[in-house]
């Protein structure tokens, strides 16, 4: 079985790891907001943010190297975006899109690299996401690595017997395609002998405790101060 | 005493219209454990899929007196705990204790009890080390108690097994044997695991186009059929 490397990371036992997911979720979208609309980023500005993620990955104790290297993959989305602002004469917009990008899927690989992905759905239940929605994302989630460890078993049954063809692979894509659905009904059937009946029930999840809740307040704080900073009357 | 499970003449077959199952009759009395034999097709999972409403053939189906049709399916589900082939298909939910705790939410207990229900099962197959566990990070033998967990976190008086040793190794399949040999209640055995079969039951049946085509002492029955390899010719 291959493990995710997030699924690891959040299995660790960082500062951050202890933290209720809420919180955490609460003040990641601070932070992406905070990011988004900073105006014009400055050096201190971009340090600033910067140095939050790379603290917020320390304190997780996530490898940062890693972190950098997989934050990465928003790149060349955003950079095709930010050489369209470069063509058009705006340097400053195409720096700042690959910036605030980058940045941002830093801070999100920071949260989910955090939390355990059970905890990260009762967070996004308790803030409201849509049960269903969730849901989804659980069973993708749990029958992903499965389907992908399938797809590896045919190409190697299928190189073992002469080669890996773009035909072949169009139709391994099918054969998967049909293995998932029945394994869809198996699962189904394996709920309702379980007492399935259309809802899904949960525990109760963990409640935030004081120590979460100052967390909250320290970092709306610090990410007010990244983003307002810059701006603060005493230093116009 | 009545029997636990009371099958009469039950008849079954699939939507591309393959006959599965041609007049079965079983009955299962309380705390019998009976192997289910037979080649692979002959009907053994439809059958079983049967005891709990997740198939529903033609015939009389009763199960603990109860009627096997649709408005006492949530009762049945209860008293039937069915453990399946695909220990994958039956872990879906994000971590062991969460999912060990389905069963016993869907019947309505309170968070507090359904978690109680669930430790007390996990310690009774002796996997309660794992709890916080994601189901993909689990041994395949680990994996099969947990979704043995799951099912006995329900209560069930009758415990349904489809080829519980697949993927086991020979450590994994005797501490599975230990832990069913310790739960009291009523068992069926899907398998074509000798070694197993007779470390569990005494009584069996045989499976053959879609009927029960023997029923008796799992010596007798193995015998008849030549279905023991054990004193095969070795090199």
């Amino acid at each position: 079985m291959h493990h995710a490397v997030l699924d690891h990371w959040s299995r660790g036992r960082g500062v951050l790891h202890a933290r209720d997911g809420q919180v955490k979720i609460l003040l990641l979208i601070a932070l992406l907001i905070a990011v988004a609309t900073t105006p014009r980023l400055t050096a201190a500005n971009v340090a600033g943010y910067a140095i939050t993620v790379l603290a917020a990955a320390a304190l997780a104790r996530l490898p940062l190297p890693a972190v950098l290297l997989r934050a990465a993959v928003v790149l060349p989305f955003s950079a095709t975006f930010a050489a369209v602002s470069l063509l058009a004469g705006d340097s400053q917009r195409a720096a700042a899109l690959v910036l605030k990008s980058y940045l941002s899927a830093a801070a999100v690989l920071v949260l989910v690299g955090c939390t355990p992905l059970a905890r990260l759905l009762r967070a996004l239940e308790g803030l409201r996401v849509p049960r269903f929605l969730l849901l989804v994302v659980q069973f993708l989630y749990r029958y992903l690595f499965l389907i992908s460890e399938q797809a590896q078993h045919m190409r190697l049954a299928a190189l073992s017997r002469g080669g890996w063809r773009f035909r072949l692979a169009a139709g391994a894509v099918a054969n998967l395609f049909v293995r998932s659905y029945a394994r869809a009904e198996g699962v189904h059937r394996a709920m309702l002998a379980r007492g399935f009946q259309g809802e899904t029930v949960l525990l109760a999840a963990p409640r935030a405790d004081w120590r979460d809740w100052l967390f909250l307040l320290c970092g709306l704080v610090l990410v007010t101060a990244l983003r307002f900073g810059g701006e603060a009357p005493w230093t116009r | 005493m009545d029997p636990l499970i009371d099958v009469r003449d039950l008849r079954f077959s699939y939507e591309d219209g393959t006959l599965a199952l041609d007049g079965v009759d079983f009955l299962l009395h309380a705390g019998e454990t009976v192997a289910l034999l037979g080649p692979n097709g002959s009907g053994k999972t439809t059958f079983v899929l049967h005891l709990n409403g997740l198939l529903s053939g033609e015939g009389r189906l009763s199960v603990c007196g109860l009627e096997v049709e649709k408005r006492n399916l949530p009762a049945v589900r209860r008293k039937v705990g069915l453990v399946f082939q695909d220990a994958e298909e039956q872990l879906f939910m994000p971590s062991v204790l969460e999912d060990v705790c389905y069963g016993p939410l869907n019947l309505g207990l309170a968070p507090a009890e359904a978690l109680a229900a669930a430790e007390k099962a996990l310690r009774q197959v002796g996997v309660d080390y794992a709890r916080d566990k994601a189901p993909y990070h689990l041994s395949a033998g680990e994996k099969r108690r947990v979704a043995l967990a799951g099912v006995l976190a329900m209560q069930p008086e009758i415990l349904v097994l489809d080829e519980p040793t697949t993927n086991l190794d020979p450590p994994g399949r005797l501490a599975l044997v230990e832990v069913l040999r310790a739960l009291p209640q009523a068992k069926l055995l899907v398998t074509h695991d000798l070694w197993f079969a007779r470390a569990l039951a005494r009584r069996a049946v045989f499976f053959e186009h879609g009927r029960i085509v023997r029923d008796g002492a799992l010596e007798e029955v193995l015998a008849q059929f030549h279905w023991d390899l054990s004193s095969a010719p070795t090199r």
